[in-house]
């Protein structure tokens, strides 16, 4: 004990005591939000996304010159794996290919099958493993008597500092409640009222409850359903099969995808009539050495390949940090903390016991806070050098009545108690984990990029979303574009051939880089994350 | 990134960071040296080895990780997720490979008696023989033979209570005497309580038919007319 004192190492019970003495006290606080200036200044001192140093300009391509973080922009500018000369034998022909299996990929190609098109979905891992089954927090959806789809869209807006696309976004709000619908006929079980009618929760950064939920496996259940059906639509389905590069006529359209076995390693040409891209996000390029929420497969590959095919980013500069990833213990660092226990009340704590943000203020706000807390010397440290601030999860049994915890968050129950925490009895350490990319391909209402043919769903689109995206329109969102791209796709492959397929755009993007004297060293997409330790 | 140092008190006491112990362990049938309590995926990946198939979302959701394991000197083989399961000395470990259960298809909008249905799409469900193998070998604590019998006796409504915890790693598959396999019979169940045994939500269906007749559509005239000032003034106002 003495030994401990003197080199200021306490066991987590010690520290925890604190958070738990000053409960009473904090209940009966209310913490205004931030004005607009004082967001603006926060988020410019303590936000990630103004790390001048973590950032570097593209150096050729559609978005030369445009800032990005580095990790990002040594992908862009990498090299394809796949050699001009490669045989372009299509071993498949479709009218639509998608590339991705997460909650968008599953939406496009079951409504590009339900029009009547010939679909083959292609993902790198299994269908289904993406963000979008650990999305559990909720589906934004204005379906309440006194909520519109106009203050969801005001709320989006607010939440991304005025940034979005305002066309996308009257759209995604606009078809909000017909999405719940369909999801609701192929059998996702929402969260009802006693009265038979959806529930609706409140999320993070906005002014109503509008989260549709299914306990806090939202994202599990969806996609869990989606596969499921589908498997039942028989689309063909390839695993573990990651698109590597584009294929385009040579005039600017998309004629195909090149794909590359994991299995065999040999790559497999796709002639489709329109591919779409959803390939989720880029949590694993670690970018500014943060730890991720993200899926094993979030290394941003559709970006990687869109950009060499032509296509324009959007809002590439801005990533969101979940403001509640875990640092402790070791086995979760950067695991999310749902956003649901600070819906329902949960403080966050520094290491005073003090409050120090509105916790329902936006993602940006609340991470950029918790990070001036830590960088100010008001964290909680860990003998592996991470440091964060408490989520008082108890006191949502203190508030609500014992066993709360334990009835809405049981999936957070289940991923602390394997470890051997109580999150009912004891808070828990948490600091902002890479979470979401912001922007992405710019696309139009249909999700089609500048490249005619080529689709873009979900994460991997940008401009919806503005600087910030708001808690549940994720789930929204793929929902949405995933059903615009399938319809669109499958409406333009019934009227057109197959043209044909050549890497001409690769030429000349190898011209391009040449032509700015650069020589990547990277191969790109990344496809997976190299974890393997290296002798 | 964590900063540096700003406090040195509030540090969290954790001796396997400062010291970290390594354990034996064995993967896949070879030994190996790995530091204790990292995650099983994470002792794949320290001794080298690069995971395709095995690894999902890393975080205890998708299923991918499903993984057979003993403990030292222990004759019972447990299952678990192997990206939320710390190792420990003398621990075996195997992750499953994928096994080629009979998933049925079916249009989920066109069955008239879905309960009756059920034993024509999987008529091995009623075959259970009660030994309990599944629930045993569930990584999420589900009472699965629970759940193949309440969905084969039509509770429908139990069982997508009981398998929302359902990550669909498929542990309780292979284990079955009868072939069943559980996560696709409760699936269907669950789709079927969704889709055909829940209330029609009155307020949802009202918001459509508001979009769809035009209620929102003076008042989005008004917003998207707005300058860049006048719409931040309408955030601004927003609780």
């Amino acid at each position: 004990m003495t030994l401990r004192l003197l080199t200021g190492r306490m066991d987590i019970h010690e520290l925890q005591k604190l958070v738990h003495k000053t409960r009473d006290p904090r209940r009966t606080q209310t913490l205004p939000k931030y004005s607009p200036a004082e967001r603006d200044t926060l988020i410019k001192k303590h936000h990630p996304d103004y790390r001048e140093n973590a950032y570097r300009p593209i150096k050729f391509g559609m978005n030369a010159g445009d800032l990005t973080v580095r990790e990002l922009a040594a992908l862009l500018e990498g090299e394809s794996p796949v050699p001009e000369n490669l045989d372009l034998s299509p071993a498949h022909t479709v009218d639509v290919l998608v590339v991705g299996g997460g909650g968008a990929g599953c939406a496009a190609a079951l409504h590009a099958y339900a029009r009547g098109a010939k679909v083959m979905l292609a993902t790198k891992l299994r269908l289904g493993d993406s963000n979008t089954v650990m999305a559990q927090g909720g589906m934004q959806v204005a379906i309440s008597r006194e909520d519109s789809p106009i203050q969801h869209f005001l709320d989006t807006l607010k939440g991304g500092h005025m940034k979005n696309d305002h066309e996308l976004l009257k759209m995604m709000v606009d078809e909000g409640p017909s999405i719940a619908k369909w999801l609701l006929e192929l059998g996702v079980l929402f969260d009802r009222d006693a009265d038979g009618n959806l529930h609706v929760k409140k999320g993070g950064g906005s002014s109503m409850p509008r989260l549709l939920t299914c306990s806090d496996y939202t994202g599990l259940e969806i996609m869990r359903v989606l596969k499921d059906e589908v498997l039942n639509q028989k689309i063909q389905l390839l695993e573990f099969s990651a698109a590597v590069e584009l294929l385009s006529d040579g005039a600017g359209t998309c004629t195909g995808a090149v794909l590359r076995d994991l299995d065999n390693k040999r790559s497999l040409v796709v002639a489709a009539k329109a591919v779409i891209l959803t390939t989720g996000g880029i949590g694993r390029l670690h970018i500014q050495g943060f730890p991720t929420s993200n899926h094993y497969g979030a290394t941003g590959d559709g970006l990687v390949m869109a950009y060499r095919m032509g296509a324009k980013l959007l809002q590439i500069d801005t990533f969101q940090y979940h403001p509640t990833g875990a640092v402790y213990p070791e086995q979760l660092i950067g695991a999310l903390v749902t956003e649901g226990i600070r819906s329902e009340g949960g403080h966050l704590v520094n290491a005073k016991g003090e409050r120090f943000v509105n916790e329902l203020d936006t993602r940006d706000v609340v991470s950029a806070s918790i990070i001036r807390e830590c960088e100010e010397g008001r964290g909680i440290r860990t003998m592996s050098g991470r440091v964060g601030v408490w989520l008082d999860t108890p006191l949502l049994d203190a508030e609500q009545g014992p066993g709360t915890v334990e009835k809405h968050f049981p999936a957070m129950v289940r991923q602390y108690k394997r470890f051997g925490i109580d999150i009912a009895n004891d808070p828990v350490l948490i600091y902002p984990t890479l979470h979401y990319q912001n922007g992405g391909v710019q696309i139009d209402a249909n999700s089609e990029t500048g490249i005619r043919n080529l689709f873009v769903a979900g994460e991997t689109s940008g401009g919806l979303h503005g600087r910030n995206r708001l808690m549940g329109n994720s789930l929204l969102d793929l929902m949405v574009f995933g059903r615009r791209a399938g319809t669109t796709a499958a409406a333009r492959a019934a009227s057109m051939p197959q043209g044909p397929m050549t890497l001409e755009h690769l030429r000349q993007f190898r011209a391009e880089a040449r032509k700015h004297g650069v020589s990547p060293d990277v191969s790109s997409p990344m496809l997976l994350p190299a974890y393997a330790k290296q002798d | 990134m964590p900063p540096k140092d700003v406090n040195t008190n509030n540090v969290i006491d954790q001796e396997e960071v400062l010291r970290p112990k390594m354990v034996t362990v064995e993967m896949a049938g070879k030994t190996y040296q790995v530091p204790e309590g990292i995650t099983m995926i994470k002792a794949l990946w320290y001794t080298g080895q690069e995971v395709i198939r095995g690894a999902g979302c890393l975080g205890g959701f998708c299923g991918a990780c499903a993984t057979y394991y003993r403990t030292k000197d222990d004759p019972k083989v447990r299952t678990c997720l192997a990206c939320q399961t710390a190792v420990e000395d003398g621990m075996s470990f195997s992750m499953m490979a994928p096994f080629p259960a009979r998933k049925a298809i079916y249009q989920m909008a066109e069955l008239t008696d879905p309960k009756q249905d059920l034993f024509n799409l999987y008529p091995e469900a009623p075959l259970c023989r009660n030994c309990n193998a599944c629930t045993e070998a569930c990584p999420q604590n589900i009472d699965v033979r629970e759940g193949v019998w309440r969905a084969v006796f039509g509770d429908f409504k139990a069982v997508s209570e009981m398998f929302m915890d359902c990550v669909m790693c498929g542990l309780c598959v292979p284990v079955c005497i009868a072939d069943i396999a559980p996560n696709l019979v409760a699936l269907y169940a669950s789709r079927a309580q969704g889709a055909h045994f829940t209330e029609k939500p009155e307020r949802l269906y009202h918001r459509i038919n508001e979009i769809a007749s035009g209620r929102y559509d003076a008042e989005w005239d008004r917003i998207l007319k707005m300058s860049e000032q006048e719409l931040k003034d309408a955030c601004s106002e927003l609780k």
